[in-house]
């Protein structure tokens, strides 16, 4: 392995606990906004307390693979940065209107229980709904190696070169699959977080429903592929490591959905997680050796060695400082007691 | 609206709207921990009630402080891809710092707000000032990769790409030791001075008000050292420039020719075709006096560079003299407090002080905002100083103006609301007479 792959690898692994964490917090929202029956508020309650002491710090693993993305790979993000300006710019409203609204909702008004605020709930609850929708259609566009050097060849033109990329049937199916995906990390997570039982059947039934969904969106984009995204489907179905990667992905659903139905909450979290980091790093693995498919490979978009070592000095630093704190965050905020004792300052 | 204007602005109207909530990032939790260290220490309910209500504050601010710079890190690329593409293998080492930075603070900081009752006094305190550390780092780290832009080092250029790059030589730059400590003053001296002016306002009409007291008490020993500092940074930083970047110091103190003791220009309005500056009061000898701490050097003009890289003189030369004005009417008021507090005179009952730091209120902010138009406007046109020009570094997408729009309408909206939030917070603030502020224990620590 390369110095390069190894830098790629580590800005996946950011990526990849952004989508566990930040995606779940985004999950959250998707269920505030669809909170339902006669334990409305209860539901309301338990997520926004379940979220609201580490969301900026799950917010910031997407911060950390953007600058160690625009360090280590600078054209990579350049390009991404040029092509993508549209749906990226649209991200970039939801992340302010979730992560402000959330806070004005929750701290604005005279306590969590002033209904005057609730309109900020509303809002943060749509703006969870759109972000991963339009950042699943990145992740679709960047997957269906549209983002070439003129591109994707598909023309020239504002249309073909800024919109046709990440605006297609496949794309959005990934923007779903995305939006899917942390909906259900977030309902298994919650599970586990909610303090009474009936709270607790409440995401069951949600978790299950989510996975079920998430498996049909899996199959559309799987099939739209086959037009959209020639290289990736190609690889997911045929590369040696393809089937043993499905086989481990099918096991941990398949282990979510027994533990959710025996209630085993800690197991339907670990083997949740481990299915949408499998599904995370099968598109990664179908689209190396290359940043941005077709035609930018990880060594070449990678910056002098010397900033590549560098880096990797400063992570290595960095973790040290961030994985007891980290730590510190979930045992204190996780651990023990249930969520909805937080209080509020 | 040219694409160019249109980038530069939607780049300044970001930079603009997320300095705000990043110097108070900076300087609230230092307030926020030594509230709630006095009243560890002494027990008075009121830092308690201090330290809870500047931290739902501060839980705001930051929150929109943290996804305004989220646009500024994807804007990086969003609209200067050329710009990144040079520097990224470059500058990106303290841009990777400032991501571990801020990722404890916003970790210490969820510790801060949500664990008032789950772990002990002690660890509190500790989860304070590990936001308050991390968010000072942060700043700096990011103000670092600023002053790579306007004193570049650590690479070659050879065909007009980079070779050679060190990136620990591009953060050694210079300019980074003069910019990294005005901008952290900057931060203190802003925050202290805006938090001490409201409570300033509000002690005009009930001066034996024990909470205002004790809270500007806290704002004014964060801010007025800084603001008492800041202007022998500011002279360090100007002292750079006219070494390192002399187009901008010309442009700052609108000083059109190069020459022998050169006279310090208050106020005026630079004509640039006449290449005058009109109406102002002219120090003889002060630019060269503060320039190079000599009262006969030479100092560079704007006739030293092309004019087609000058900077936009009116505009940084205003900005400039703003900037000074404001910092130099903060640090007299903060030395008129110092001098009554040694005095231990009620400073609260002084009504001139309390008017004079009441108008101060926004000052700090508006002196910040004003010196990053010099620092930003006074190296144009390049975005790396004498490396890269703007125009070269942006993105070739048309139709930038919509995204200028959109985000100028978002940011006015949640500027908006933010400071409608905040009022609600500052009319909700105790009454609390002085006599039951002396007697009102609140049994202490835990």
């Amino acid at each position: 392995m390369t110095l390069p792959d190894l830098l790629a690898g580590v800005i996946f692994v950011a990526l990849n606990a952004y989508a566990l964490l930040g995606g779940a917090d985004f999950g959250g929202g998707v269920w505030d906004l669809l909170a339902l029956g006669p334990r409305k508020q209860r539901q309301r309650e338990l997520i926004a307390n379940a979220i609201g002491p580490v969301w900026e710090a799950n917010h910031v693993w997407l911060i950390l693979a953007v600058v160690l993305l625009f360090t280590c790979f600078p054209p990579a993000f350049a390009r991404l940065g040029t092509l993508l300006h549209i749906p990226l710019s649209l991200v970039l409203i939801g992340i302010v209107l979730r992560g402000s609204a959330f806070t004005f909702w929750r701290y604005g008004g005279a306590g969590p229980e002033d209904v005057e605020q609730r309109h900020w709930g509303v809002m943060f609850a749509v703006a969870s709904l759109i972000t991963p929708l339009l950042l699943g259609t990145t992740i679709g566009a960047i997957a269906s190696g549209a983002l070439g050097q003129t591109g994707g060849g598909k023309g020239a033109g504002f249309f073909a070169t800024y919109v046709a990329p990440w605006l297609n049937p496949f794309t959005l199916s990934v923007g779903v699959f995305a939006l899917v995906a942390f909906a259900y990390l977030a309902a298994v997570y919650l599970t586990l977080e909610a303090p009474e039982r009936d709270l607790r059947d409440d995401f069951r039934r949600r978790a299950m429903g989510s996975g079920v969904a998430l498996l049909l969106v899996a199959a559309l984009a799987l099939l739209l592929s086959r037009r959209d995204a020639p290289l990736v489907r190609e690889r997911l179905a045929f590369a040696p490591w393809a089937l043993p990667l499905h086989v481990l992905t099918a096991t941990a659903a398949l282990v979510a959905f027994v533990a959710l139905d025996r209630r085993r909450w800690r197991a339907a979290r670990f083997a949740a997680a481990a299915q949408v980091s499998l599904i995370l790093w099968g598109w990664a693995l179908s689209q190396y050796p290359y940043v941005v498919p077709p035609d930018l490979a990880i060594a070449d978009a990678a910056a002098p060695p010397v900033t590549l070592r560098l880096a990797l000095g400063a992570l290595t630093l960095g973790a040290l400082v961030l994985f007891p704190s980290l730590f510190y965050l979930f045992r204190v905020f996780k651990a023990r007691q249930p969520s909805s004792v937080v209080r509020h300052p | 609206m040219p694409s160019l204007l249109a980038a530069r602005s939607q780049m300044g109207v970001s930079l603009a709207f997320h300095i705000v909530f990043a110097v108070i990032g900076i300087a609230m939790p230092l307030m926020m921990v030594v509230a709630e260290r006095r009243w560890q220490v002494t027990g008075h309910a009121i830092y308690l009630d201090l330290a809870k209500r500047w931290s739902r504050g501060t839980a705001i601010l930051f929150a929109v402080g943290a996804v305004s710079g989220t646009v500024l890190s994807f804007e990086l690329g969003l609209l200067w891809p050329g710009f990144m593409r040079f520097a990224g293998a470059i500058i990106g080492m303290p841009f990777s710092l400032e991501g571990f930075a801020f990722f404890t603070e916003a970790i210490f900081l969820g510790v801060y707000l949500y664990g008032w009752d789950r772990i002990s006094p002690r660890a509190h305190l500790l989860a304070g000032v590990a936001v308050a550390a991390s968010g000072a780092a942060s700043g700096i780290f990011v103000v670092i990769a600023n002053a790579w832009m306007n004193a570049p080092a650590g690479f070659e250029l050879v065909n007009g790409q980079a070779a050679n790059v060190h990136p620990i030589a591009a953060m050694a730059t210079s300019a980074a030791f003069p910019q990294a400590l005005h901008m952290t003053l900057a931060a203190y001296a802003a925050t202290g001075f805006a938090v001490a002016g409201i409570h300033a306002f509000l002690l005009l009409k009930d001066p034996g008000n024990a909470f205002h007291r004790r809270a500007l008490e806290i704002a004014l020993i964060v801010g007025a050292p800084a603001a008492l500092l800041q202007p022998i940074s500011g002279d360090l930083s100007a002292r750079h420039l006219a070494r390192h970047q002399p187009a901008k110091l010309a442009a700052a103190e609108a000083l059109f020719s190069t020459q022998r003791g050169a006279p310090l220009s208050l106020a005026g309005w630079p004509d640039v075709r006449a290449r005058k500056n009109r109406f102002a009061v002219e120090i003889p000898r002060g630019l060269s006096l503060l320039a190079s701490h000599d009262p006969d050097a030479e100092v560079q003009g704007l006739d030293a560079v092309p004019v087609e890289d000058w900077p936009n003189v009116p505009a940084v030369h205003l900005s400039f003299q703003l900037m000074v004005a404001l910092g130099s009417y903060l640090a007299l008021v903060a030395l008129w407090a110092g001098w009554l507090a040694w005095r231990r005179s009620d400073l609260a009952h002084n009504r001139w002080l309390m008017r004079a730091l009441a108008l101060a209120t926004p000052f700090g902010f508006v002196a910040v905002e004003a010196g990053w138009m010099v620092t930003e406007l006074g190296r144009q046109p390049w975005v790396i100083y004498g490396v890269l020009r703007t125009r070269d570094a942006v993105t070739p997408m048309p139709g930038l103006i919509v995204p200028f729009v959109t985000f100028t309408l978002l940011y006015c909206f949640l500027g908006v609301i933010v400071v409608w939030l905040l009022y609600r917070q500052i009319i909700r603030s105790p009454t609390i007479p002085e006599w039951r502020g002396f007697y009102m224990r609140g049994g202490g620590p835990r």
